[in-house]
């Protein structure tokens, strides 16, 4: 179910040989790992320029947003959901902070909780529809996205708001580790936010019904699991995330801006479907997702470096999609 | 049962792709001029531009607005969804002919998926002229309005060429969207300006950006890995050369890499004051606007056609004029700014 085995005792090299080769067999994070391995062994043995510190940190700079996108995407998938409106939820976030701090002088704190809370709010409504009104996810957040698109527009009628608080950039500022690698503090928070939700997962009482109720919701709830509460608590965790995620993109990019990330929705779902996830709920991690998502970022990366057309990015992103959706039937199938 | 799930998730997936599809080919409409009574004799204009979010063409909707009051029509806006969104203008214009409007503006997003229903209004009497982007065959309308933008892609690279003084280039592109006229004569003519071509070794890359800040920025930062000792950027727009100049940080202000860009927006022309970018070349789309309202409105007074492509002009906006090349400084560009 998750991609913890425990390490076995004894220290025979055969014993160990078969513990990770039943780890490949049944851990969903094992795909991605192996895809981005290859990736990263092709595009280093092809250019000059891609295995290098610099650009080693780059794509963990570029992999951010979208990332952080993604782990509130395995939340709600994991529940055999998914959402369409996160990327939306999240660009309204930035510019209702950016205007809040910017023309109505508000303190650049108190924007920044207003935009979380607001997206965690937006988070819960899909939460709602989904658990209260008995509504299939695919449709209530297609909902969703169409109206917040639209409201993010009229909000922002046609302009880009740029935010110059250092609190609303902190995420993008950087420091030298050693003085030779660039990290920004955006990275810190993604890599605390990936183990908390990582930890909430696979280590409370919480996660263990997040993965009941996406596995068999039925069951679930003949077994005492409060599901729609569980499946609720989802969705606000998961704006949350989005929140997060709209202040990380307030740190790369210093400008809200109302027609950026218009494919981060399928992106995101994207990254945790490479990611291993399955779509059907259930199945899947954190770890995964943010395994997928940096195998997304770094063939756009690499491929860039090798010379090779952006549209063929594109097509090795799709391939890949399909054939992580063709792993997780196999494995289903044979499961059954 | 689990082939039965299966199914179910491939038209989930299917349905996923065609949303976003769809929700983007719907159109919008907004209503301006004087509708009050008499809409029996008031010509009536219709407005077809790329997106109505971009404020490029949210300047341009609006003076074709103001324009269509002061001369007493009635003007009918509508809009693609994206930038590229073809299907969405061919509907828009079925639904303006069937508005029975005088004549039809339009900003077409593909210059030739849109010239079926181009010719069904002409064949109708309606007067078409394409603003701000030429169809192609540019004869498929009656005249066209813009900016002549391999020109303004010239000036932007004379100017980088200019600014680069003795220096060799090593230039990176950073193009708009592929299949795209207007994206296709500015980048022409830059090179052309630059005084190079298609496959001098110069040009150390090129990348889509679509004109998205967010894209334009993380294909420059992959490039720079690639090639750190670039001069000189082009790009397609004023976004995409925000995204460069971040990408860039420091280097873009200390005069080491000159960036050239394309738009005259307010926003544009602010990052060439701060040195963000060297240098912008500005458009007037308030003058396609005008001119086109005026001349559907003498076509319904008296029956003139206008003819052919008429220049609405460009600017080279800079604060570091070069000599040979004309410029105005970023004083006059906020004064004239749009958006």
């Amino acid at each position: 179910m998750t991609a913890t085995t425990t390490a076995p005792k004894d220290r025979s090299a055969a014993r160990r040989g078969r513990t990770l080769m039943k780890w490949f067999a049944t851990s969903t994070a094992a795909g991605p790992l192996v895809a981005l391995l290859v990736a990263v062994t092709v595009f280093a043995l092809t250019t000059d320029t891609f295995f290098t510190v610099d650009n080693g940190s780059l794509i963990v700079q570029q992999v951010l947003v979208v990332g952080t996108l993604a782990i509130g995407q395995t939340l709600i998938i994991l529940t055999a959901g998914i959402d369409l409106a996160n990327a939306a939820i999240m660009v309204l976030g930035t510019l209702v902070i950016a205007r809040l701090a910017g023309e109505s002088g508000m303190p650049p704190l108190a924007a920044l909780i207003v935009g979380i809370v607001l997206c965690t709010a937006l988070g819960g409504l899909s939460g709602v529809l989904v658990t209260r009104l008995a509504l299939p996810p695919f449709i209530v957040t297609l909902g969703v996205l169409s109206v917040l698109t639209a409201t993010s527009q009229l909000y922002a009628s046609g302009q880009s708001f740029p935010v110059t608080s250092s609190l609303l950039t902190w995420l993008g500022e950087k420091s030298y580790l050693f003085g030779r690698i660039e990290v920004t503090v955006g990275m810190t928070v993604m890599i605390l936010l990936t183990a908390g939700v990582w930890f909430a997962l696979t280590q409370t009482s919480w996660g263990r019904n997040v993965y009941a109720v996406g596995d068999d919701e039925e069951a679930a709830r003949l077994s005492g699991v409060n599901t729609k509460r569980v499946v609720l608590s989802v969705y606000l965790l998961a704006g949350f995330v989005y929140g997060i995620a709209a202040w990380q993109a307030l740190g790369r990019i210093p400008n809200a801006d109302p027609n950026a990330f218009q494919l981060g929705n399928l992106e995101s779902i994207t990254a945790v479907v490479i990611g291993g996830t399955s779509l059907f709920g259930g199945r899947g991690s954190i770890p995964g997702t943010i395994l997928g998502a940096l195998v997304v970022t770094v063939l756009a990366n690499g491929l860039t470096q090798a010379g090779i057309d952006s549209l063929y990015q594109q097509v090795a992103t799709g391939v890949l999609v399909i054939v992580a959706v063709a792993v997780d039937r196999l494995v289903r199938v044979r499961a059954t | 049962m689990s082939g039965k799930k299966v199914r179910t998730s491939a038209v989930v997936m299917v349905a996923a792709a065609a949303c976003v599809v769809t929700s983007a080919a719907c159109t919008s409409e907004k209503v301006g001029g004087d509708s009050s009574g008499n809409s029996g004799d008031q010509v009536a204009i219709g407005l077809v531009t790329k997106t109505n979010t971009n404020p490029y063409f949210v300047e341009l909707r609006e003076a074709a607005l103001a324009q269509a009051d002061r001369r007493g029509a009635k003007l009918i806006a509508l809009a693609g969804k994206f930038d590229g969104d073809n299907q969405g203008q061919v509907d828009a214009i079925n639904n303006l002919v069937a508005q029975n409007v005088k004549g039809i503006l339009i900003t077409p997003s593909s210059s030739k998926g849109v010239l079926g229903a181009i010719a069904a209004a002409r064949a109708k009497g309606i007067l078409v002229i394409a603003l701000d982007t030429a169809t192609d065959p540019a004869d498929a309308v009656d005249a066209t309005f813009a900016t002549d933008n391999k020109a303004a892609g010239v000036a932007q690279g004379t100017y980088v060429r200019a600014a680069l003084g003795k220096e060799e280039p090593n230039v990176l592109l950073l193009d708009g969207t592929p299949g795209s006229t207007v994206d296709d004569q500015r980048h022409t003519g830059f090179l052309e300006g630059m005084g190079l071509t298609e496959n001098s070794p110069e040009i150390k890359g090129t990348a889509v950006t679509n004109g998205d800040q967010t894209k334009a920025q993380t294909a420059m930062e992959n490039l720079l890995q690639r090639d750190p000792g670039v001069n000189a950027v082009y790009t397609i727009n004023e976004p995409a050369a925000a995204g460069a100049a971040k990408a860039l940080g420091a280097k873009a202000g200390s005069g080491d890499v000159v960036i050239g860009s394309i738009d005259g927006s307010c926003t544009g022309v602010r990052n060439v004051k701060e040195g963000r970018f060297a240098a912008t070349v500005m458009q007037f789309p308030q003058k396609m606007a005008r001119t086109g309202v005026d001349a559907v409105v003498e076509y319904a007074d008296n029956g003139t056609e206008p003819s052919g492509f008429v220049d609405t002009g460009s600017q080279l906006i800079t604060d570091d004029p070069v000599p040979g090349v004309p410029s105005k400084d970023t004083a006059w560009g906020l004064k004239n700014c749009w958006g």
